[in-house]
Formats: C-alpha cells, sequence, structure tokens
C-alpha cells in the first residue's frame, strides 16, 4: 500500500494530465458527424505516432560504436514510428481532400 | 530568491524543450478539434502535423540523457537517415494506395505505430535507469497486441487473412490474458537478473503478439470498424506509456488523448450496433441458422428497364451505400446515377448508416471521393422518419444494415441494432452479387419482402446498365 502512496504521489503531475486528457479526448470526439469519423480516426492514429519522440531519445542515446541488438530495433523504432506519423497525416490530408474539393463547386 | 537554471542542473535548452514540447501538446488538441468539422478538418491534420514536427526537431537538438549530453551528431544522422527512410515509404505508400483500400491503410499505419511502441518499451525494460518497470511492460504489451491486431486486421480488409471463428478461440484467449497476466506480475513482483528479465520480456512480447493475432481472428467484416477503432485506442495508450518512462509531456498528453478519443469512437460504433464492446470481442456473430426454417416467401428479380422506369418516374430515391460498393468501386457510377436522375428532377439521398463498411464513416469516405457532396449523406436517424415517404430504395451492397430482423426477430443475432428502414418505403431495390448472406451471416427477410425486387450483379455493372438504360428512355 505504501508503494502505491509513494507512486502516485512521485507521479502525481503526470496523473493529473493523463486523467485530465482522458477527458479532452471524450469531449472533442463527442459530437463529431459521423462524415469525418474516417479522417478523425486517421488523424488521431497519426498522432499515436508520438511515440517516434521515444524513438529519437532511445536511438540519440544508444553507442553507435559496438553493433548491438538495440541500434538495430532502435533504427526500426524510429522507421515505424516515421511512416506511422508521415503515413497517417498524407494520407488524412488526401481524405481531406475529397472533402474540400466539392466546396470549390 | 531567485532561483537560476544553473543552481536547478538545467540549461536553456532544456526548458526550450519542455516548451516546445507544452506548443506541441497543445497543437495535437487544436488540429484534432479543428478536424470536427468538414471546413476546417484539414487546418486542423496540419496543425497537428506540424506539433508533431516540432515536437521531433526540438528532442532532436536538445534532449538530453542521462549522462548529460545531448544526441551527437552521428547519432543524429542515423537518425535523419531513419526518419528520411521511413517518411519517404510512408508518403509513397499513402499517395499510390487506392483509396478503396483506406481502411487497410488506417490499420497498416496504426501496427507501424504499435510496433514502434513495444519496440521502445522492449529497450527500455533493460535499461537499468529505467525506473517505471511496470508502465514498461504495459506499453510492451499494449504495442505488441495493437501491432499483431492491426496486421491481422489489414490482411483481413486486405482479403488476404479470413476469418477463423470456433468455440475454443474464445477459451484461448482468455488463456492467453491470464497467462500474460501472471508473467507480468511474476517479472515485477521478483527481482531478476538482467539476462532472466530480458529473456523474460522476449517471451512477454511473444505472448502478446499471439494474443492480439488470436484476439482479432474470429472478429467478423461487419465488427471491423469497432476493432479497428479499438486497436487505435491501444496504439494511443502504448505510446502514452512510453511517454511515462520518459517523463515527457507531450507523448503522454499525445497517447491518452488519441487513447480515449480512440475509445469513445468505439463505443459510438457498438451503440451503433446496439452491441457491447464484449460481446464483439468474444461473442463474434456466427453463421446462425436460427431463423431460417420459417417461411421465407419468394425472391423476385426486376429487369433494367423495369428499374430504369421506376427510378426516373419517382420523386425521391434513397440509396443505402454497404460494403459491397466499396469493393465494386461502384462510387462513380453511383454518382453518376444521382446526377443522372436529378436532371429528370427526382430527389436522392444516401442513407449512411454508422457501421457501414469496413471503418467507421468508410462511405462517407469512398462517396466524397467520388464528388458526392456531403450534404447528400444523410445518417440513419435523421432519414428513417423519410423513409415512408421514399418512393425507391435502392440497396447497393449493404446487408445487415437493412435487415428488418433487427427490428422484429428476437431470436436473430443483431436483434436490437438501429437499421436503415428501408422496408418501409414503396419500393425497394436490392443490388447483390448473389444470394450470398451478409457477414453476419443471417438471412435477410427485406429480400422476400413484396416490395423487394433484386438486381443481380456486380454493383459497378448494375448501376452502369442502369445509367445507359436511363439515357435512353
Amino acid at each position: 500500500m505504501e508503494d502505491f502512496l509513494v507512486y502516485f504521489y512521485q507521479n502525481k503531475e503526470v496523473i493529473f494530465i493523463i486523467a485530465l486528457s482522458i477527458f479532452l479526448g471524450v469531449e472533442v470526439i463527442s459530437n463529431v458527424p459521423s462524415v469525418l469519423h474516417t479522417p478523425l480516426m486517421s488523424g488521431a492514429n497519426a498522432i499515436s505516432g508520438v511515440i517516434i519522440i521515444g524513438g529519437i531519445i532511445l536511438l540519440g542515446h544508444t553507442n553507435l560504436n559496438a553493433f548491438s541488438l538495440n541500434l538495430v530495433l532502435g533504427i526500426f523504432a524510429v522507421i515505424f514510428g516515421t511512416l506511422n506519423v508521415v503515413g497517417g497525416f498524407v494520407v488524412t490530408d488526401r481524405m481531406l481532400d475529397m472533402f474540400k474539393k466539392k466546396k470549390k463547386k | 530568491m531567485e532561483t537560476t537554471l544553473q543552481e536547478l542542473g538545467i540549461t536553456a535548452g532544456d526548458v526550450i524543450l519542455e516548451i516546445s514540447y507544452l506548443v506541441s501538446a497543445i497543437l495535437f488538441v487544436i488540429g484534432l478539434k479543428l478536424m470536427s468539422h468538414p471546413e476546417s478538418a484539414k487546418k486542423g491534420n496540419l496543425w497537428a502535423a506540424v506539433g508533431m514536427g516540432l515536437a521531433m526537431v526540438t528532442t532532436l537538438f536538445l534532449h538530453r540523457g542521462v549522462s548529460g549530453q545531448t544526441i551527437s551528431l552521428i547519432n543524429g544522422i542515423v537518425i535523419v537517415s531513419a526518419i528520411i527512410f521511413g517518411g519517404i515509404i510512408g508518403t509513397v505508400i499513402a499517395r499510390r494506395i487506392k483509396m478503396t483500400a483506406m481502411p487497410q491503410l488506417v490499420s497498416f499505419f496504426n501496427a507501424t505505430g504499435g510496433a514502434a511502441s513495444a519496440l521502445v518499451a522492449l529497450m527500455e525494460y533493460s535499461n537499468p535507469d529505467n525506473s517505471s518497470a511496470m508502465v514498461t511492460l504495459l506499453g510492451l504489451i499494449i504495442g505488441a497486441i495493437a501491432f499483431s491486431g492491426s496486421m491481422i486486421a489489414y490482411g483481413k480488409l486486405d482479403g488476404k487473412v479470413g476469418d477463423i471463428f470456433a468455440k475454443w478461440t474464445t477459451y484461448f484467449n482468455i488463456f492467453m490474458l491470464v497467462l500474460i497476466t501472471a508473467l507480468t506480475v511474476y517479472m515485477l513482483a521478483f527481482d531478476h537478473d538482467m539476462a532472466t528479465q530480458t529473456m523474460l520480456s522476449y517471451v512477454l512480447l511473444g505472448l502478446a503478439l499471439i494474443y492480439g493475432i488470436m484476439f482479432v481472428m474470429p472478429i467478423g467484416g461487419a465488427d471491423m470498424p469497432v476493432v479497428i477503432s479499438l486497436l487505435n485506442s491501444l496504439t494511443g495508450i502504448a505510446a502514452a506509456m512510453a511517454g511515462f518512462i520518459y517523463s515527457n509531456q507531450a507523448m503522454i498528453l499525445g497517447g491518452i488523448f488519441v487513447g480515449s478519443a480512440g475509445a469513445i469512437l468505439t463505443l459510438l460504433m457498438c451503440k451503433a450496433m446496439n452491441r457491447s464492446l464484449l460481446n464483439v470481442i468474444i461473442g463474434a456473430f456466427g453463421g446462425g441458422g436460427a431463423a431460417a426454417d420459417k417461411d421465407q416467401g419468394t425472391i423476385k428479380e426486376i429487369s433494367l428497364s423495369d428499374a430504369s422506369v421506376l427510378l426516373s418516374y419517382s420523386q425521391k430515391v434513397v440509396i443505402v451505400p454497404g460494403y459491397g460498393l466499396a469493393v465494386a468501386q461502384a462510387q462513380y457510377a453511383t454518382n453518376d446515377l444521382v446526377k443522372l436522375l436529378e436532371d429528370k428532377g427526382v430527389e436522392v439521398k444516401f442513407a449512411i448508416h454508422p457501421v457501414a463498411g469496413r471503418m467507421p464513416g468508410h462511405m462517407n469516405v469512398l462517396l466524397a471521393e467520388a464528388d458526392v457532396p456531403y450534404t447528400k449523406l444523410v445518417e440513419m436517424d435523421d432519414i428513417n422518419p423519410d423513409m415512408p415517404n421514399t418512393d425507391v430504395t435502392i440497396v447497393v451492397g449493404a446487408n445487415d444494415v437493412v435487415n428488418p430482423a433487427a427490428l422484429d426477430d428476437p431470436s436473430s443475432p443483431i436483434y436490437g441494432m438501429p437499421i436503415i428502414n428501408a422496408h418501409e418505403s414503396k419500393n425497394i431495390i436490392v443490388m447483390k452479387r448473389g444470394m450470398g448472406k451478409g457477414y453476419a451471416g443471417i438471412e435477410n427477410f427485406l429480400f422476400f419482402n413484396d416490395k423487394t425486387r433484386m438486381l443481380f450483379g456486380n454493383a459497378k455493372d448494375s448501376i452502369q446498365a442502369l445509367v445507359n438504360e436511363i439515357k435512353q428512355l
């Protein structure tokens, strides 16, 4: 029990952020017309690529002098993360283009 | 009283980095908020992308490791090369893929995000400086499930992987979950030497990957929008777990934000089908023949010329699109039909069921591609009151979302699911490839209705033939 209390206290800011982010996500998504469900999901998917930051931090501090499994995995993590981010935003943009096109007519 | 940066043991760069994360997090939220309106959606996507780019650049230049070193030039070059490589591939795939393959693509990109999270967690777990073992393991498990699950979803949507459903899959999945939980608790509760610890983390990764595969495997096509949305949510949560490891607020906020948004979207989809999430995950639709004994009545076909006359002299026509429209790529032909009918003074609307197709809003994207104005797409609840006044309802490749069994047959697996009340309209034309059942594997009595006429064949060919026929009238 004490472990938990210590953990909570040490990470209280983060736990606050998590709790409030949950409400933020719910608020932003509620009442979205179903027309936009797909682009919204796709855009959210791109944002979940923030893991790329973790990949950059990890690979940034990996020792490059010796070949290691971590180096290979780190490179893959960055490539995968970028695929998620770049691919996600580009494809969302493409979807939204289709909605925009008709506005000009 | 004044504190200097030096006393805190930080540099101006550290502060700038944190500020940039704050700005990024705000841009994510504003971006997604803007994306909830058709007019501002494109701008929103751009803002979120700018936020992401900012966080990536500042991390690259300003992040300091435990030893206080910023990322060295050579490491930076490796990172940038990997980013350029991934970026080019991502852009090419995202630009080249056909719009009809969109659900697969979203799944694929989601899988890469999950994989990245799992890899980061895997490496961080054996990092002695990492003090949040529990969060790391959670990130590893969730990321791995999101990865393998999304890959299976991708394979299914692409038609490469079939459905496997047997009673044992449910038990197997429960067993896997118990096993994963037990191993996680074991790893956290006892101290192990480095080698054992690393070995166990790989075992856990393997188990989570298998669970991801087996969890999506039995889920049928009609439930795919729910699953994709759920997996999307999981990837966000996995990224947030990794953010926890680095005490990185941008990652935590971004990840949890996406996680909760995805969860809400998942629940919206479930609500649209009147099923609980648990029911979707465990009780996959299986070819229930319960209602098959009933007197079915007869199927009546309609000729192209009859169909064209019927449509041309109607006042109100409603088109109900489904996955079949996407498969046949009939969206352009459909738009031609709509224009032609409108020239003749017929009012045409599309009735969009929330779970039509294979991902949330699938039909909207598909029809938007063919330049159908989104004002013509009417949601289920708004169009249903109008159905009795509709002269002709054309059902194009949709099945379960117009099945009246959902309203009046308590023994039907889809009983209680809100449907588009096609059966209330004065005439119904159903375009179908054959008499196959929908993804729920159940008989549709709409097809046997007295007012229903069938037009068999590929949806695109049928609609094109119909367009030609109407032109000749």
